[in-house]
């Protein structure tokens, strides 16, 4: 009979991605600078989200952004036309997510030099946001390295998105509720959404908002100020 | 895709592990993949042959997967239940503060090599 030698490893597949995660986030602690990582479904709004944002905070905080997508760079050229700031595109080659490893590489080219030189140096940004590939299963699972997580539930995707999706809803620190202005068109209950999310979060902050006309992205904006402003203490 | 991901990681993490041990092939992965980790076993499977072929390392390895059933734990009545059948919810005593116990794992268990 042939002979097999056992190896045990016993190991989870994310330790190394959260083990790099949490090294990520320790140095842009040190360097002052807040990593927002914003998911959703794909067309729930994030860029004209950003847009809006951006252009309400720009005056008082530094900020870039990194859009990343499987392929093209419309958002990143749509941003930095819409809003002035600094603008990256990557690319993640085909994969669903971003992981802590791709979002490092991403921050050096937006901060500039080698990782080792950035980290003696203050960073040229307050905040940085990073917009995940549209998805809500797997950039739930991975970790970025970012100090928090935020996703946008568009209307029309319906107010049982929580139940179908409960590990991105259990993750997020902020939950922006996008397109209320279609509310009356569609059977969705802001109630009963505030409710699902609650039970897979109940630290969330929910806060609705209409991106194309503006309505409740002050919210928004404060709650990124205030936790800037926090990380930077 | 998801699953895809999830092999990369497994590869590079198997291969890490092959490289400690001074092994040149290996013949069989051994995965705990717990039922509510999101993950598909037949697609996580089918993801491993297309990436793991490309590999000297895992030429013809098989990827056997062993499932932890999900069981959540109730705080209202401190019974346990299984996941999957009941959800958030207790059917014990209908509380809502429940937590998973176990069943998302993502781990690899052991690596066997043929001599």
């Amino acid at each position: 009979m042939e002979n097999v030698k056992i190896i045990e490893i016993k190991k989870s597949v994310f330790e190394d991605n959260d083990r790099a995660a949490d090294a990520l986030r320790g140095e842009l602690k040190k360097k002052g600078v807040f990593l927002l990582n914003l998911m959703s479904s794909p067309g729930s709004g994030k860029t004209t989200t950003l847009i809006q944002t951006i252009n309400r905070l720009k005056d008082k905080l530094r900020i870039a952004v990194m859009e990343a997508d499987i392929d093209s760079d419309v958002d990143a050229i749509k941003i930095k036309e819409a809003t002035g700031v600094e603008s990256i595109q990557l690319h993640t080659g085909g994969m669903c997510h971003l992981d802590a490893e791709m979002t490092e590489q991403g921050l050096t080219a937006v901060i500039g030099g080698q990782p080792s030189e950035v980290s003696s140096q203050p960073s040229a940004f307050d905040l940085v946001i990073l917009e995940n590939v549209g998805n809500l299963v797997c950039p739930a699972e991975f970790d970025t390295g970012a100090v928090k997580n935020a996703m946008i539930l568009s209307v029309p995707e319906g107010h049982d998105k929580p139940l179908k999706y409960p590990l991105m809803f259990s993750i997020c620190d902020v939950v922006v509720i996008n397109k209320i202005d279609v509310l009356p068109y569609f059977d969705f209950d802001m109630e009963k959404c505030k409710e699902y999310i609650h039970m897979r979060n109940p630290k969330a902050t929910v806060i609705p908002i209409c991106a194309k006309t503006g309505e409740g992205v002050e919210a928004f904006a404060n709650w990124l100020l205030k936790e800037v402003a926090r990380w930077k203490e | 895709m998801h699953e895809l991901g999830i092999v990369f990681y497994i590869i590079r993490d198997v291969k890490q592990a092959a490289q400690e041990n001074g092994v040149e092939h290996v013949s069989t992965v051994v995965m705990n993949i717990g039922e509510v980790s999101t993950i598909i076993p037949e697609y996580l499977t089918d993801c491993w042959r297309w990436a793991a072929d490309k590999e000297d390392l895992l030429r013809g390895c098989e990827l056997k997967i062993e499932p932890i059933p999900a069981v959540t734990h109730c705080d209202g009545c401190g019974k346990d239940y299984p996941t999957v059948a009941h959800g958030k919810i207790c059917p014990h005593c209908g509380s809502e503060k429940t937590w998973l116990l176990r069943g998302n794992e993502v781990e690899i268990k052991e690596l066997r090599v043929e001599n």
